[in-house]
Parts: structure tokens; sequence; C-alpha cells
């Protein structure tokens, strides 16, 4: 019951990362690939129905922790106090400048929220990375749970390349997003960037896939269980893909391969982490397993009863939402003033 | 402390926002309603109007619920430990029955006015009120729990689930989300009648205006009745459950049958008896808890002077939640014999217009009675609110503090005033749309 969890639990960060990736990557990228207050709108609108939605995954993946693994979420949330509540302020002003910036004419009021956009959308992205990476790695708590170091401790090498290649990945994952949403020059901008951004992103993946194994323990799992293995490779043969893909101009196909290669990431690191959710660097005793983080049995299972419900119905009217506002954001979209 | 100060102001900033949308959405569902079923394009104008509204207000409700998410694991650490087995099933629920569904469809809700159906588009907006209103449910059966818990073992050493019925069905949680909820109906009727107010008092766009005057004006009335009644009924189950807090309501120190309620009175500052205690309604008090003028109720004196709660404070947040339960009564009743001549009463339409915070002040003060007067426990009886605190940096904590009252206090005055400017501004021609 505990592993189902824990499945669970990295399920919905991956779900959450493919989904929100985008709209943090696009998010960053944004002052560099809009030229006009047009490309600007169109930016704004390739995000405005998906990045709410987008963002419950976040939630409730911070939920299932507090309800699947309290003891994790306490001590996990209380450690990284402060990379969080940078998260957290990032996200405010990231969805406030979604709403808010097409409710005003005027610059200073736009390019204030511009900046809140990119400002919201870049810290994320590096420190859900920097996090991550910390949390393979292994993080300085006793067996109390209380955290034995400093904000600076999190800022380690393998930690940082953790936080850049996530933000390298979702700014690929927004531009293959943009391309499939602008048409015109628009699109074509969005495809150069995200084939620069293709080589630096691989070198990034390769570089962190043999730090991993001279920082962490992650490949323990795969070396018992080479079948494992797919995980890993799916992720690699999905990041070749993607760039045939946007070679060919295929940009949804670009964008699914894309997708695939953030969840391999993400699955990547959470079975190796398993049976630990939070390792501790300081002694293996100290660290928060399955087991003994998890919650009752009973309640592990009216969530699990909640979960099979509820997350296919979520997965299917959100699917749908998607298929609605598939189209390319064209100019009576943008003429339309509900709108961003 | 410091976690304890920024937790409280970040729940009352997203409860600042909260209550607008729980209200709104569900007027907002019946304006679109109308629209659907009569085609009559002025409804439509309504909702937009009101929609822009609520679309700005919805935003800072989303983004600081995020917070709160996260802030039990970052400020109440032990706690949520302690008690994660049954709370954080709660949040977790609540988070895939009702926040995806709102989330999802706002999006939808947003983009669509041209492209669904006048129907199809009413019922996305009854989705969202749905969802907003149940996620609702969810949170305050966790609050509920941390007042009255049931349904739980202890072992290994924490609060472990042993009913979910229980705990999902107790009288305490529905009392709370009837109470909560209608509080903020009357939220949403108050805002949407003052701003009619201004626009009726200048005269413009008269009949817009007249219209969702009494159609909020209908639902507030309702709900200022229904709230007053089933106030009374919370303060039954609070006197059952929790009858320290009940005397610090009232600042009633000395256990009696027969206890009165004073029509005047005053706690000393320091706690330890009243300043001024005059006109006594003799048995009141044991009359409106326990239903019998002679009931016994408990003083404070019978309590340890480390188990009672802040006094001065819960009594006066409920003193001005309670009188302000009655004005609004008074002031939707008046509203009842105006109503098909708004425009010539222009001393009523600017007691609406002054009145848009009292409902916000009421229903912030009447969490004051209900978490402060919980105190010194964090759940009732199993934990105190010293032992949940995270075991983080305090300069972490201070310097964050500071960071969430700056940064807080600016969104929120960007959020008002941009709600005033819109609200001010009045609706668009339809052709616009
Ligand atoms: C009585 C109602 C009520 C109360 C007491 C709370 N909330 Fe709330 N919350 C809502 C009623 C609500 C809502 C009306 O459903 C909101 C406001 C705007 C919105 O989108 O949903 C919301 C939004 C909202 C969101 C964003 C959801 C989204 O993206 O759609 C989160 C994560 C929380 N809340 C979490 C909390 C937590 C952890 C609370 C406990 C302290 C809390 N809320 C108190
Ligand atoms: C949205 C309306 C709410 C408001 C305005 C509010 C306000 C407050 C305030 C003022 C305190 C501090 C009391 C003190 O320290 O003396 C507090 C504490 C607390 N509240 Fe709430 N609260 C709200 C909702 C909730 C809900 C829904 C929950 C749980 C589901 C909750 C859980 C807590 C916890 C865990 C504490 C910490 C204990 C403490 O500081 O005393 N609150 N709240
Ligand atoms: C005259 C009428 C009223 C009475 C008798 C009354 C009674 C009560 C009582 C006894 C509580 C404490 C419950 C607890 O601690 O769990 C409470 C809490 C509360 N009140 Fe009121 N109230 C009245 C009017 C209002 C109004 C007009 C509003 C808002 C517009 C409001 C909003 C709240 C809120 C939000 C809470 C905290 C949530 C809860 O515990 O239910 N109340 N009220």
């Amino acid at each position: 019951m505990e592993t189902i969890w824990f499945l669970l639990w990295g399920l919905l960060w991956a779900i959450y990362f493919v989904l929100d990736g985008f709209d943090l990557g696009l998010g960053t990228i944004s002052p560099f690939v809009t030229k006009s207050e047009e490309d600007k709108k169109v930016v704004y609108q390739a995000m405005g129905p998906f990045w709410d939605g987008n963002e419950v995954w976040l939630i409730t993946a911070g939920g299932v922790t507090f309800a699947a693994f309290p003891k994790a979420y306490a001590v996990l949330f209380s450690a990284l106090y402060s990379p969080l509540m940078f998260i957290l302020f990032a996200l405010i002003i990231r969805g406030v400048a979604l709403e808010y910036r097409g409710k005003m004419e005027g610059r200073g009021w736009r390019e204030a929220w511009d900046l809140c956009l990119f400002l919201g959308s870049l810290v994320p992205a590096l420190l859900f990375g920097v996090a991550f990476a910390n949390i393979f790695r292994g993080i300085p708590i006793d067996a109390e749970g209380v955290y034995r170091g400093t904000l600076f401790t999190l800022l380690n090498p393998y930690g940082l390349l953790g936080g850049l290649l996530f933000l390298c990945l979702f700014c690929y994952h927004g531009a293959l997003w943009l391309g499939i949403k602008a048409g015109g020059e628009l699109r074509s901008r969005a495809q150069k960037y995200a084939r620069a951004l293709w080589p630096p992103l691989l070198v990034l993946a390769v570089l962190f896939l043999v730090a991993t194994w001279f920082s962490t323990n992650l490949y323990a799992n795969y070396l018992e269980n080479p079948a494992l293995f797919i995980i890993p490779l799916l992720a690699v043969l999905g990041l070749l893909a993607t760039r045939w893909f946007l070679q060919a101009g295929a940009m949804w196909k670009a964008w699914a391969c894309n997708a695939v290669v953030v969840a391999g990431a993400t699955l990547f690191g959470v079975v190796g982490l398993y049976p630990n959710l939070l390792p501790s660097s300081l002694s293996p005793a100290a660290s928060l397993t399955v087991t003994n983080a998890a919650s009752s049995p009973l309640t592990l299972k009216i969530m699990l009863g909640v979960a099979l419900v509820m997350v296919p119905i979520v997965l299917a009217y959100q699917v749908w939402v998607y298929y609605y506002f598939r189209h390319q954001v064209k100019p009576e979209d943008l003429a339309y003033d509900e709108g961003y | 402390m410091l976690s304890r100060l920024q937790f409280a102001a970040a729940t009352f900033f997203h409860f600042l926002f909260v209550p607008l949308t729980l209200g709104l959405s569900i007027l907002l569902a019946i304006m679109e309603t109308r629209w659907a079923v009569s085609g009559n394009q002025e409804f439509k104008r309504m909702a937009r109007f009101w929609g822009k509204i609520f679309v700005i207000n919805f935003a800072l409700g989303v983004v600081t619920g995020i917070t709160l998410e996260f802030q039990f694991g970052t400020n109440w650490a032990r706690y949520s430990a302690y008690v994660g087995d049954i709370f954080g099933s709660l949040l977790a629920i609540e988070a895939t029955i009702a926040f995806f569904l709102e989330s999802t469809f706002i999006g939808v809700w947003i983009f669509t006015w041209n492209r669904l159906s006048p129907r199809a588009h009413a019922f996305v907006m009854w989705l969202i009120a749905a969802a907003t209103n149940i996620s609702a449910y969810w949170i305050l059966s966790a609050n509920a729990w941390m007042q009255h818990p049931v349904g739980y073992v202890l072992r290994n050493g924490r609060a472990e689930l042993d009913d979910f019925l229980a705990i999902i069905t107790q009288r305490f949680a529905v009392v709370e989300f009837m109470h909560t909820v209608s509080g903020a109906y009357i939220v949403a009727g108050f805002v949407v009648m003052g701003v009619s107010a201004y626009h009726l008092l200048k005269k413009r766009e008269v009949e817009f205006f007249t219209r969702s005057f009494r159609m909020a004006l209908i639902f507030a009335l309702i709900f200022s009745l229904f709230e007053v009644v089933q106030g009374h009924l919370n303060g039954g189950e609070v006197a059952k459950a929790q009858p320290s807090k009940l005397a610090a309501m009232e600042s009633h120190w000395k256990t009696q049958k027969r206890a009165p309620i004073y029509l005047f009175a005053m706690p000393r500052p320091d706690g330890g008896g009243n300043l001024i205690e005059i006109l006594p309604i003799p048995g009141a008090l044991s009359l409106l808890a326990f239903h019998d003028p002679n009931a016994e109720v408990k003083g404070l004196n019978d309590f340890k002077p480390e188990d009672r709660p802040p006094v001065l404070l819960t009594f006066g947040a409920f003193k001005i939640m309670v009188g302000l339960g009655f004005l609004f009564v008074l002031l939707t009743v008046w509203g009842l014999f105006v109503r098909n001549r708004l425009t010539d009463n222009p001393r009523y339409l600017r007691f609406m217009l002054l009145a848009i915070p009292l409902p916000y002040i009421a229903i912030e003060a009447g969490w004051m009675v209900a978490e402060v007067g919980r105190q010194p426990w964090l759940v009732w009886g199993l934990m105190r609110t010293a032992q949940g605190v995270s075991p983080v940096d305090a300069h972490q904590v201070a310097v964050s503090f500071i960071a969430f009252i700056v940064f807080y206090g600016l969104l929120g005055i960007t959020a008002f005033w941009l709600m005033a400017r819109y609200a001010k501004r009045g609706p668009e021609p339809l052709a616009a749309a």
C-alpha cells in the first residue's frame, strides 16, 4: 500500500512538471521571444486557459504528501523552508500577473506584470530542480527530523546542476508549446528558440545522469533491477525524438516526446529513491522512508479510493479542455477583451 | 510566536477573498441561468460586469490558498506530523474533488463567452460555484476536527484515522460550514448592493443596477436571517464542546446556574474578571447555550489560567460579529421596504455603500472567535499550540514574515484597487463583448 502511494506521489509530481513545466518555461523565455505587444498577448493566451488547472497538480502533490506521508511533509517543507517560500512567492506573482496584466492599459502596468511573469516563472523552475536534486542527494536532517544545514547547503553543485537542468528543460518545453499555439513569425521564432535550447539541454542531461552516479545512491535500485532502466532510457529516447519532430515541424509530437522526457526525468529520480522519501545525509537511520513516514492503512485505503475515482475524472475533463483549446491563438482571440 | 502570526496573517488574507468567491459565484450562476433561459442580453451584461470583479478576486483567492496549503508543513511541522493522518487526507481530498474542478473550469469560463452556448456557459459557472462551496466543506470539516476531534485513535504517538464518516459528518462540521458559507453569501450580497448603490446614487444605468441590487438584496436577506438563527446553533455546539471558549465569548467568570448575559460588560485586559458588568438579563446565557434558563454554565474561574483563551480578543470579536449580524438583518429588511424606489432613498443607498466593509469585518471577527477562542489548544484537548510549531530557525521566519506583510499588503491593495476601478467604471455596452 505504501508503495502504491509512493508511486502515485511520484506520478503526481511528474504530471505537475509536465503540465506546469511549459507554463513556467514559457514565462521564462517570454521576454526574449516576444517582440511586440501582439506577441505578448499570444504568450498570455497560450497559457491563460490552462495554468490554473495545471497548478492544482502541485496542490494535490502537496496535499498527498501531507495525507500519505505526513512526517515527510512536515520535515521536507520545514527543512526546505526558504526555497519553498521563494517558490510560493514566485508562483503568487506569476498567477496574479497572468490574471491582471490585461485588466488595464498602460505601459508601466503591463511591463511590471511582464517582469512578474518572468521572475515568477524562472524562480520556481530553477528551485524545483534544486530542491529535487537535493532530495535525491539527501539533506542533513537528524533523527528528530530537524534540519541541520543552511540555505547554502542546498546550493551545492549537484543541486545547482539539477536546477539548471529543470530550467532548461522547462524552457524548451515552453518554446515547443508556443510553437503549437502561436502562428506566423512568432511560431518560427519559438521553433528557433527550441532548436537553440536543445543542445545545452542534452549536455545538461548527460552531465546530470553522470553526476547522479557520483553524488547519489539512485542507481542502486536500477542495478538491482535492471528492467527499471527502461525509465531513463525512455527519457533519453524522448529527448532524441523530440529534436527530430521539431525539425519536421510536428510541434505536437515534439511536445509530447518532451513530456515523456519531463515525466521520465522525474520518475527516474523517484524510483531511484525508493524506499526512501527523504534520505538523510547525516545518517541512513534518520532517513524518512515510505514505511516510517506513512499514514495509517485506513487513511491510505480511503485516499486510494478517492484517487481511483477522482483522478481519471479530472484527467478526462482536463483532456477535454486541452482538446477544446487546441487551436492556434488567432487575431480575433486577441481582440476579445475578456482574455489577457 | 512569529510562526503563528505569519500563519494567522496568511489565513486572514486568504479569507479576504474567499467569501466573495463563494457568494458571487452563485449570484453569477443565477444571472447566467436567467440569461440562458430568457435570452435577455441584459443578464449577460450583468454576468459580464460582475464576472470581471469575480475574476480579479478569484485570482488572489487561488494564489493565497496555495501558500496556505504548504504552510502547514513550513510553520506547523510537528502538528502536521501528529495529525496528518486525518487532517492531510481531508486537504488532499479537497484538492482532488474541488480545486481541480474550479480551477480547470474558471479557465474555460473566462475564454468562452462567445464560444459556448449560453446554457453551457451557465453550466460551467454552476460547476465553479459548486466546486468552491464543496471545497469549503472539506476545509471546514478539517477545521471542525481541530475544534472538536472525533473519529480518531491515538496510536504510534499520533492521532490516526478511525472513523472517516464520523469526521466528515459530525455536527460541528455541519454547523461550521453553514455558518461560514452563509456569512460569505452575506459578504457577496453586500458587495453587489454597495456597488449598485454607488451607481444608483449617481443615477447611472438605473435599471441595470436596480436589478442587480434587488437580486443581491433577496440573497443577503435570506442569509442574514439564517445566519442569526444558525449562529445560535453554533453557540450551542460550542457550549457543549468547548466550555472555556463559550465563557470567553461572554467573558463569563463565575460558574452558575441561571447565568445572565450582561448587555454591557468589559473584561479586564489582564484577565481575571470584568471591569464593568451592568444590565444583566438573568438566565439568558443558560437559555441560549443550553435551551434551559436554569442550566449551569461554567465560568472562566473554573479553568486554570493556562487553559483559558485570550478573553478580551475572543469577547470583543464575538460582540462585533453578533452586533453586525443584527445590523445586517436591519439593513436588509429596510431594503425590502424600499426596493421598488431605490433611487428615491439616497440615505439608504449611502448606508449600503458604506456598509461594504462590514460583512468582511464580521466574517474575520468570526474566525477570530473560533480560532483564538480555541487557544491554548491547537487540536482541542489533544495538542497545545506551542507543541505544534516547526523547528525552523527564527531568523528565517522573521524575514519571511516581513516579506509576507509587505508583499501581501501590496497585492491586497492592487487587487482591491483594481476591483474598485472596475466597479466604478460600470458595465460596458454589449456590442463590445
Ligand atoms: C470557507 C472557505 C475556505 C476556507 C476556510 C479556506 N479556504 Fe482555501 N479556498 C476556498 C475556500 C476556503 C475557495 C472559495 O474555494 C477558494 C478561494 C478562491 C478559489 O479559487 O477557491 C480557495 C482556494 C484555495 C486554494 C487554491 C485552489 C485553486 O487553485 O483552485 C488552496 C490551495 C486553498 N484554498 C487552501 C486552503 C487552506 C490550506 C486553508 C486553511 C487554512 C483554506 N484554504 C481555508
Ligand atoms: C479562513 C479563515 C481563518 C482565519 C481567519 C483563521 C485565523 C486564525 C488565527 C487568527 C489564528 C491564530 C490564533 C492564535 O495564535 O491565537 C489561527 C491559528 C490556526 N488556524 Fe486558523 N483561521 C482560519 C481558518 C483555518 C482553517 C480552515 C484551519 C484548518 C483547517 C485553520 C487552522 C489553524 C491552525 C493550525 C492554527 C495554528 C494554531 C494557532 O496559531 O493558534 N485555520 N487561525
Ligand atoms: C447574530 C448572529 C451571530 C451569532 C449568534 C453567531 C455565533 C457564532 C458562534 C457561536 C461562533 C463560534 C463557533 C466556533 O467557535 O466554532 C461563530 C463563528 C463564526 N461566525 Fe458567527 N455568529 C453570528 C453572526 C455572524 C455573521 C453575520 C458572520 C459573517 C458575516 C459570522 C461569521 C462567523 C465566522 C466566519 C465564524 C468562524 C467559523 C465557525 O466557527 O463557524 N457570524 N459565530
